[in-house]
């Protein structure tokens, strides 16, 4: 899957500003961006739902533009805002979709129930989509984005705004599939997700790339980044928190206080240490991962 | 006609195949619906039966017009809807990411429609042989009824490429459209006891040429000729079916 110079303008704003990338055969491929950052645009004009203004997508050697049906028989789209037919059931929307794709009827039917039983919807099946849970037609619509075994599997935030079960078995879904050999084309603006999940993540802000690289090297590059956050029982001298070491910048932040740190292990056993000494108690502890606001200003300030 | 059948990569089959399963999830989507199917039955009975009040009207005369009123209302009634219905639901992306052409969900949207439209026109035709009206051309009428319930669903698609996702707006623009194409159509006014300065007019109407057939089927009374008639309402459908294809591959972005 090949994207060369998409180019997309909405009025003045730039959606998507000149965006070249290309995910390999069998790659699990992050797209990790906050909102508005061109990310649904780019997979709509990757998927031949728009037209890009200029440039072009290849789709396994497909133009997405001049042989639009062939790249598109051998994707599985799972689109950011999509719904199911909520009057027809499970089983009838994903016949309909098998249909669309042209999968015979042996065929799709025993699909349909492979992937129903897989996503935990087996039982609901003949239950009017109208009835389902947010999690339960996220599952459903990632169901009708495989009726047709597809080999790239093109996802926008798939398990954004769900709880944790459904967006856990999503994802154990996908990382299934990836080591079945599909290729997966996902966007995120979740950093531990896009780790988690990916081989490769592209970071897009304001409809251009920051940075396309494996998740750990950016999680090195933005390695000072991390941040402590703790509260102790009774308010403390910020002052008196500067006989740490490793910390780069402390912050009082409402009762809590915030210390930035490139290695937050040996940074929370000085803090035990610390609290234990002056008969502290710790009320809370968090370990926090660079916001993407702060990998963003940090990737491209380093240009 | 340039209707985007990208014949060089696809097969028309395969297409024809997902456009009836577009018209099947359309109709247990759409048009099984209670409300749905009494406002088809109701309207075009209703609409007459106020153009009847005080008259005297020969029961052949009243059984071609019904027929006529019949496929009109009904082909029209659902279809212009069925796009902003898609766009509002959020189901529409899913179905245009799918390998299937514009040309594709067009043609489902019609198929569903065109049914609609021949089914309903039974509910007149029952009731004309109930007050023994017999029909002089079967198979003029049939036909007839085939090609006017295409056409008219046709239509319908072409205006449902007004790029809006509530569905009122537009059925409010098919009903500016439907009701002139209705007057000028000689369905209450035979088109020979017309002014000479209205034929012409009535001949912009698709529908006059489906009341001219019905009638001839019927009373054996016709102005136009028979071939005519059936050429004029292929013509139209052609016509409205790549308007249709052409808008929406145009305006389908803005739903999304
Ligand atoms: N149909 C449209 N009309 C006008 N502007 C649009 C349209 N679609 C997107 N935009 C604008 O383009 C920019 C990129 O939007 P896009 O939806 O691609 O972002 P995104 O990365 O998917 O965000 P999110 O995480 O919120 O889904 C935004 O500024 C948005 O306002
Ligand atoms: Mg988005």
């Amino acid at each position: 899957m090949e994207a060369t110079d998409l180019t997309k303008r909405y009025g003045s704003i730039m959606a998507v500003d000149h965006i070249s990338f290309r995910v390999e055969h069998g790659e699990f491929f992050g797209f990790l961006g906050p909102n508005g950052a061109g990310k649904t645009t780019t997979i709509r004009m990757l998927t031949g739902v728009i037209k890009p203004d200029f440039g072009t997508a290849h789709i396994m050697g497909y133009d997405i533009r001049k042989e639009s049906l062939r790249a598109k028989q051998v994707l599985g789209i799972l689109p950011e805002m999509a719904n199911a037919y909520v009057d027809l059931t499970a089983w009838q929307n994903l016949m309909f979709q098998s249909e669309l794709y042209g999968v015979s009827k042996k065929a799709r039917e025993k699909r349909a129930v492979e992937l129903l039983r897989k996503l935990g919807l087996y039982d609901r099946k003949d239950q009017a989509v109208k009835g389902f849970s947010k999690g339960m037609k996220q599952r459903l619509l990632l169901c009708m984005a495989l009726v047709n075994d597809p080999r790239i599997l093109v996802l926008d935030e798939p398990t954004t705004g769900l709880d944790v079960q459904s967006a856990r078995l999503i994802r154990e879904m996908l990382q299934h599939l990836a080591r079945t050999g599909v290729t997966i084309f996902l966007t995120t603006h979740n950093m531990e997700e896009a780790s988690q999940l990916c081989d490769r993540v592209a970071i897009i802000n304001n409809g251009r790339i920051a940075a396309v690289d494996r998740p750990e090297k950016l999680r090195a590059a933005t390695k000072e980044l991390e941040s402590i956050e703790i509260a102790f029982d009774r308010p403390i001298e910020i002052g008196s928190l500067s006989g740490l070491s490793n910390v780069i910048d402390a912050k009082k932040m409402g009762d809590k206080i915030r210390l930035y740190t490139t290695d937050p292990d040996d940074l929370i056993h000085q803090i035990v240490g610390y609290a234990k000494a002056r008969e502290l108690k710790i009320v809370a502890l968090n370990v926090l991962a660079p916001s993407l606001e702060d990998i963003f200003i940090k990737l491209t300030e380093g240009k | 006609m340039t209707v985007t059948w990208d014949l060089s990569n696809v097969r028309i089959s395969d297409q024809l195949k997902r456009a009836f399963a577009i018209c099947k999830k359309n109709i247990r989507v759409y048009y099984i619906k209670g409300p749905v199917i009494v406002f088809g039955i109701l309207i075009p009975l209703f609409l007459f039966g106020a153009f009847l009040i005080g008259r005297e009207i020969p029961p052949k005369f009243l059984v071609s017009s019904l027929m006529s009123m019949s496929v009109f209302f009904t082909a029209t009634a659902v279809a212009p809807a069925i796009m902003p219905w898609e766009g509002q639901a959020k189901t529409l992306e899913r179905l245009v990411s799918s390998p299937v052409s514009i040309a594709t969900i067009v043609l489902g949207d019609i198929f569903a429609s065109f049914l609609f439209g021949v089914l309903l026109s039974l509910v007149p035709f029952a009731l004309g042989l109930a007050i023994g009206v017999t029909v002089i051309d079967p198979a003029t009428l049939l036909t007839g009824v085939l090609l006017a319930s295409f056409c008219f669903s046709s239509l319908a698609a072409a205006l449902s490429t007004w790029p809006t996702n509530i569905p009122s707006n537009v059925m409010m623009l098919m009903t500016f459209v439907k009701f002139p194409l209705l007057f000028i159509s000689g369905i209450f006014v035979p088109i020979e006891k017309m002014p000479d300065w209205s034929r012409p007019v009535a001949s912009l109407s698709p529908l006059t040429y489906f009341v001219d057939l019905a009638r001839y089927s019927i009373e054996g009374i016709n102005h136009y000729p028979i071939s005519l008639s059936m050429v004029a309402l292929t013509a139209f459908s052609l016509l409205f079916f790549t308007l249709a294809v052409k808008l929406h591959e145009k305006n389908m972005p803005k739903r999304l």
